[in-house]
């Protein structure tokens, strides 16, 4: 219904419309997507607006070529994004991991939805946490964000894209249905004022054995079209690029230093938000629209003198370990709210369990916000 | 002022999204409040079961999610039994005389009702602002935003050709509501 | 003192000309036909990139073309071509891809790229069979055919892939075979210039997988000259009837359409109006 309007600096948008905003304020120039709810929204918004900012806009033949299109685009120069749910994440993965090993930056968007399959279209979900961690096939390491407003939906879109080009790599936004189809009060800066990050570009060809790949501290990128000559492959390579698929030391090099190009910038990476820990007994790890309920209840709580506060991973990937380990530190129980089954939970115990106890509390429903009852009566439980 | 949570309710077509959308519009462009506005859809879009839920408040909203409405309006006889045991003493219900037959309420709800839809086809030869004239009664009831807010939001979110019918039937709403 | 001769196309490799490729098999010819047509266009190599998938294909640009080159995942070859094709409007997009890629995995690329007329070009090699992973049926293998996953013969009728591409819509299409060399390096000089989406089907023979199939393992001169027996130019097919081409393989240029619009081009005049829109 808000089509044909022009975005105000602080707008009333829905987390899908606040999204595709965030990506074109972060320069964001290719979207190529497929249907699928409850992400369109996303594509309807972008198939107007990418080509009155001069970019394109495709709809593909299915998710595969989504994902495939978005990185040929991003070797093409392109700051480049999907938008899916997860069925469309299960199509993507195999390609998600190309971009992985390729360090090819590009910005991938799951709205989730509810249970494996085709499941519930329309209802919220935080079911593929582990699926974008570890989806394709092999070791890796993926930079996932969870948003849990509309504002942050525009927020960390810009986010990701700087991430993604900072480390060439495919960054998630790990959204659900429920922040994408909310509309919220969202106040847009004035692209002046960001910071953007664009990506670190070769500049001349330095010949056949030039360092363009595999770097911890992120090789310069060798966009196509600048005859840097560039050589590409998704097979297991040499800081070349040149293939070699036989020798145990060169895949054991690019795994390792694949990951540790994430894992040893964690610090600059990790964003986290602690609310009312400070002389805290209780902590809550919750994400996403999750920890809004959780906020709530620990508001209510802190009225009744409970000494209760939010830790809050806005970073879900790479994990924020030791931040939850330091934490583990100051209080006596950490209670686990996540709209699934436990999916981080075990991440928090192996970070955690050494020092304080760790309690799962899952929607009494899932596919439900927590009502906050529920949490306030675990908290009394465990205080 | 705390915060206020409407629910509206009823069957697809009848501009119960757009209306909660005008609300959240309203209050979070035009008065700088804060806004929260969610959906949920029956089987299908058209003809099935809508919800939309939207709240208002000064301060920056944690639960984005309305559990007991301040305000519930009912516009279909199914929402009504589906939604009724959610409202709490003391809170307000409107609803739509010819569409919704009301019982069974408790006498400390307080109730409030107007003919949107026959207004809508009788005055405006046009069932499709039956929200619009909805919406202006609860304004004129509740005085929880400014008409002029409406009005902006109105302006903003409905299509060119249809804008000055859809003001119309709102202030018909809001005189509706104030005498009432 | 040998006095060194450098071959004229040596100038497009990365370093040492080192295939892997098995003896005899039709790679080498078909990378020559590209090479020789893109010597011929007179463009500059820095302003082609080639895009190649998974099988014995895509190792013909990657990584020994030095160029841009990105190889790709089993199928999609296409698809990520579209993408830097969208976004590099000005480059020279070549894929190659194999008949698995083409018509299993990556059919639904393939068959969108057509309809969509972007300008790229795929050269498609058809070796009949899955060459990589050890001789299994493709959709291009033959009826009856005993390959490593039909021992009983396959039961499952063969896609004629030049077809495919015209009933897609795609505006250029050619076929020859590796034994019509000097054609087919004219015909990709016409296709890489050609405005919109061109498909060129090259039946190569593969003399260790499909040579098997056929009892002339190993014996990929055999294979050519099986080749050259059945070839038949289209001009001559037209007037033959369908029981006497039983066997033939039609080769020459089935299709060239000028003035159908082009995806990049069709986008650039879509930005134009939204951006007029958008000023208004």
């Amino acid at each position: 219904m808000e089509k044909n309007k022009k975005i105000r600096n602080a707008d009333f948008l829905q987390g899908n419309i606040a999204c595709a905003e965030g990506a074109i304020m972060a320069g964001c120039n290719f979207f190529a997507g497929y249907p699928i709810t409850p992400a369109s929204e996303i594509a309807h918004h972008l198939s107007k607006r990418m080509f009155e900012v001069g970019g394109t806009f495709i709809q593909t033949e299915d998710e595969i070529a989504a994902i495939a299109n978005v990185l040929g685009a991003s070797w093409g120069g392109a700051k480049a994004m999907t938008a899916t749910s997860g069925p469309g994440i299960s199509l993507m993965l195999e390609n998600i991991g190309l971009g992985v090993v390729t360090e090819t930056p590009c910005v991938i968007v799951n709205v989730q939805r509810g249970s494996p399959s085709t499941g519930s279209p329309s209802i919220h979900m935080q079911g593929d946490m582990l699926q974008s961690k570890f989806g394709s096939q092999g070791d890796y390491q993926i930079i996932a964000l969870a948003p849990s407003s509309s504002q942050e939906m525009f927020d960390l879109t810009i986010e990701a894209f700087n991430l993604s080009e900072q480390f060439r790599t495919p960054v998630f936004i790990l959204s659900d249905s429920l922040i994408g189809h909310m509309r919220e009060r969202v106040e847009l800066p004035n692209k002046e004022e960001l910071a953007l990050f664009e990506r670190r570009r070769l500049k001349s060809y330095q010949g056949i054995n030039q360092k363009i790949f595999l770097d911890e501290k992120v090789a310069l990128m060798p966009v196509f079209g600048n005859g840097l000559k560039a050589n590409v492959t998704g097979s297991t390579h040499k800081e070349d690029g040149f293939r070699n698929v036989s020798d145990p030391k060169i895949l054991d090099n690019e795994i390792k230093v694949l990951s540790n190009k994430i894992l040893k910038h964690k610090k600059e990476i990790i964003r986290i938000e602690e609310v009312n820990l400070e002389d805290a007994d209780v902590a809550i790890f919750s994400y996403g629209l999750s920890s809004r309920a959780v906020l709530k209840s620990i508001e209510v709580a802190r009225k009744e003198r409970i000494k209760v506060g939010s830790f809050r991973p806005i970073t879900i990937w790479p994990f924020p370990d030791e931040e939850i380990k330091k934490l583990s530190n100051r209080v006596k129980t950490i209670i686990v709210c996540e709209n699934n089954l436990g999916q981080l939970l075990p991440f928090v115990k192996a970070a955690a369990c050494e020092n304080c106890q760790v309690i799962f509390l899952p929607p009494k429903t899932l596919g439900t916000l927590y009502h906050t009852m529920e949490i306030i009566e675990k908290i009394k439980e465990v205080v | 002022m705390s915060e206020i949570g409407i629910r509206l309710a009823g069957l697809g077509g009848q501009g119960v999204v757009l209306s909660s959308v005008i609300i959240g519009r309203a209050a979070s462009v035009f008065e700088n409040m804060e806004a929260v506005q969610t959906q949920t859809y029956g089987s299908d879009m058209r003809g099935g079961d809508v919800c939309s839920e939207i709240i208002i408040s000064e301060q920056k909203i944690l639960y984005p999610i309305v559990n007991y409405p301040d305000i519930l309006v009912v516009l279909a006889q199914k929402a009504f039994s589906q939604h009724i045991q959610d409202l709490k003493e003391n809170r307000i219900l409107i609803t739509d005389k010819n569409l919704v037959e009301v019982n069974n309420v408790s006498k400390n709800i307080k109730h409030f009702c107007g003919s949107f839809n026959n207004i809508a086809i009788d005055k405006f030869k046009d069932n499709r602002v039956a929200n619009m004239i909805m919406l202006g009664f609860l304004i004129g009831k509740t005085k929880i935003l400014s008409q002029a807010s409406l009005e902006k939001a109105i302006v903003d979110l409905v299509p060119a050709n249809v804008m000055e019918l859809n003001i119309q039937a709102f202030y018909e709403g809001v005189i509706l509501g104030n005498n009432l | 003192m040998v006095n060194p001769v450098t071959h004229n196309l040596k100038k497009y490799f990365r370093g040492e000309i080192n295939y892997t490729t098995c003896p005899g098999c039709g790679n080498g010819i078909v990378a020559q036909a590209i090479l020789w047509a893109i010597d011929d266009s007179g463009i500059d190599f820095d302003n082609y990139a080639f895009v190649s998938g998974i099988g014995c294909s895509g190792w013909i640009p990657s990584p020994a073309f030095n160029t841009d080159v990105l190889h790709v995942t089993h199928g999609r070859a296409i698809a990520f071509a579209t993408g830097l094709k969208l976004a590099a409007p000005n480059m020279k997009i070549i894929v190659t891809a194999g008949d698995g890629d083409t018509s299993a995995i990556g059919g639904n690329h393939f068959i969108h790229a057509c309809r969509r007329n972007i300008d790229l070009t795929m050269i498609c090699v058809n070796n009949q069979i899955y060459g990589m992973t050890g001789g299994q049926i493709a959709p291009t293998t033959p009826y009856l055919s005993k390959t490593t996953t039909t021992p009983y013969g396959s039961v499952e009728r063969p896609f004629d892939l030049s077809k495919i591409a015209i009933a897609a819509g795609a505006t250029f299409v050619a076929r020859w075979t590796t034994f019509q060399a000097r054609q087919l390096r004219k015909t990709i000089a016409k296709a890489i210039l050609h405005p919109g989406f061109s498909f060129v089907e090259i039946i190569s023979q593969c003399p260790v997988q499909y040579g098997k199939v056929l009892k002339k393992r190993n014996d990929a001169v055999a294979m050519l000259m099986d080749y050259k027996e059945r070839s038949i130019n289209l001009k001559k097919a037209r007037e033959l009837q369908k029981s006497e081409l039983k066997d033939k393989i039609i080769v020459g240029e089935f299709v060239e359409e000028r003035n159908v619009p082009e995806l990049t081009q069709e986008i650039n005049r879509l930005r134009e109006e939204a951006l007029q829109k958008c000023q208004r």
